[in-house]
């Protein structure tokens, strides 16, 4: 196969772009300055579509897709944003803040938080639906960290980074539906768990689920670039640069 | 041009962002140019008066005296604005959701006193079973989330409605912020 037949063309917000055929439509609109909102997706970790934050048009379906897994195709013709996806956009991120109890105003995560920002980026000043208001659990049983179930989002991001990057698979979901949480190890206390303290899971984690206890009281700014930095390293180790 | 009749409530919040109201500073009498307040907790007045053209609620709905204020209050008000995360999502007050008023109130009232444990039934309202932000009890025109809002953030879009223009609120604040 020649290189030539490797590579698409496609428009995406009305602008010509090409793209390798292995390549989403998310990681192409990226590559050309096109800002499309996403959740559960980070750079350095498998994509599973959970947010669907990052959906978009293809002309001739008339299903919404999520970018972040949409592999680019020969001649297509995708849409970012619009009223339809704006409306879709904003209503995503209503449903975890009704699902779940998030109180930004105490949150150890407050401003530096993607949900609040995306929130705020995508012109969410309420929420319409009903809060639910589970009674949920705080697990303190780590040295280090605090899982408060009452935050997460189950976008998993721990849950890839756990067991895709450090190799440990202490995190999965347990249960279905509404009724899903994350859990460690058999739904051990994390304390108690096969954790190697990485704190992968902290830095990767887009609220304030996951946090460090040493940053109760102060600004806790997440740093999930790490990720992609050692994706580098760990490449150049395999080359043996 | 007659000045627009404004009022300013306090249910279930920590006044927090009447003292962000506040913080307007001199820019309070460059407003008072233009709008009489005609009810607040920083005035006098005890009666929520007709025909008042702008509200801004502080707090969520928690009690059913808040219920029967906002209820009153939405009927008596042109146009009716969420004031802080307390109105727009319940915020903390919403925290005892989970639990329900009950064990908060033997939490408060009985487990953590040492003496003359009571809880208190006369001359106060009786706690909702939860407690809700103000749109889900009457139709809000304008959310602004905050907690509080800046003062900066109160000043743009009060000047702005002044003006007849609508508030970019999204740009100005957040939930939490």
């Amino acid at each position: 196969m020649s290189v030539a037949t490797d590579v698409k063309t496609l428009v995406i917000d009305g602008i010509n772009v090409s793209a390798r055929a292995d390549q989403t439509i998310l990681e192409v609109a990226r590559e050309n300055n096109i800002n499309i909102p996403t959740l559960c997706h980070l750079d350095g970790l498998s994509d599973v579509g959970a947010c669907r934050l990052c959906l978009v048009e293809v002309k001739g379906s008339p299903k919404l897709n999520p970018s972040c897994v949409l592999k680019v195709e020969e001649g297509m013709e995708v849409t970012t944003s619009s009223d339809r996806l704006k409306h879709y956009r904003q209503t995503i991120l209503e449903l975890p803040f009704a699902e779940r109890n998030h109180v930004c105003s105490v949150c150890v995560a407050n401003g530096h938080c993607e949900l609040q920002s995306l929130g705020q980026s995508q012109g969410l000043t309420h929420v319409r639906m009903p809060y639910r208001n589970p009674q949920l659990e705080v697990d303190a049983s780590h040295e280090r960290f605090v899982v408060d179930h009452n935050r997460c989002i189950l976008c998993t991001r721990c849950v890839r980074v756990c067991g895709e990057v450090e190799g440990a698979h202490v995190w999965d979901v347990m249960g279905r539906g509404i009724d899903s949480i994350v859990i460690t190890d058999l739904c051990d206390p994390w304390g108690e768990s096969s954790c190697t303290r990485c704190g992968k899971c902290v830095q990767v984690c887009p609220t304030g689920a996951l946090f460090d206890k040493s940053k109760v009281g102060s600004p806790h700014p997440k740093y999930p670039e790490f990720l992609t930095n050692l994706q580098v390293m760990r490449e150049a180790s395999r080359e043996g640069l | 041009m007659s000045k627009i009749k404004v009022a300013t409530v306090w249910l279930d919040g920590c006044s927090g962002c009447h003292m962000s109201f506040l913080d307007m500073d001199e820019r309070l009498i460059e407003l008072s140019s233009q709008i009489d307040l005609v009810f607040s907790p920083l005035v006098d007045f005890k009666i929520y008066p007709e025909n008042v053209d702008l509200a801004l609620v502080e707090g969520a709905i928690s009690s059913v005296e808040d219920e029967h204020k906002i209820k009153m209050i939405r009927k008596r008000t042109k146009f009716l604005i969420a004031m802080g995360d307390c109105a727009v999502t319940a915020n903390v007050p919403a925290m005892r959701n989970p639990f329900g008023p009950e064990p908060i109130l033997e939490r408060a009232y009985h487990e953590n006193v040492s003496t003359g444990a009571q809880i208190p039934c006369v001359f106060v309202p009786a706690l909702l079973e939860k407690v809700r932000p103000v749109h889900e009890f009457v139709p809000v025109d304008l959310f602004l989330p905050g907690c509080p809002p800046s003062a900066d953030t109160f000043y743009t879009v009060l000047t702005d409605l002044l003006a007849g223009r609508t508030p970019d609120v999204a740009s100005l604040t957040r939930f939490g912020a």
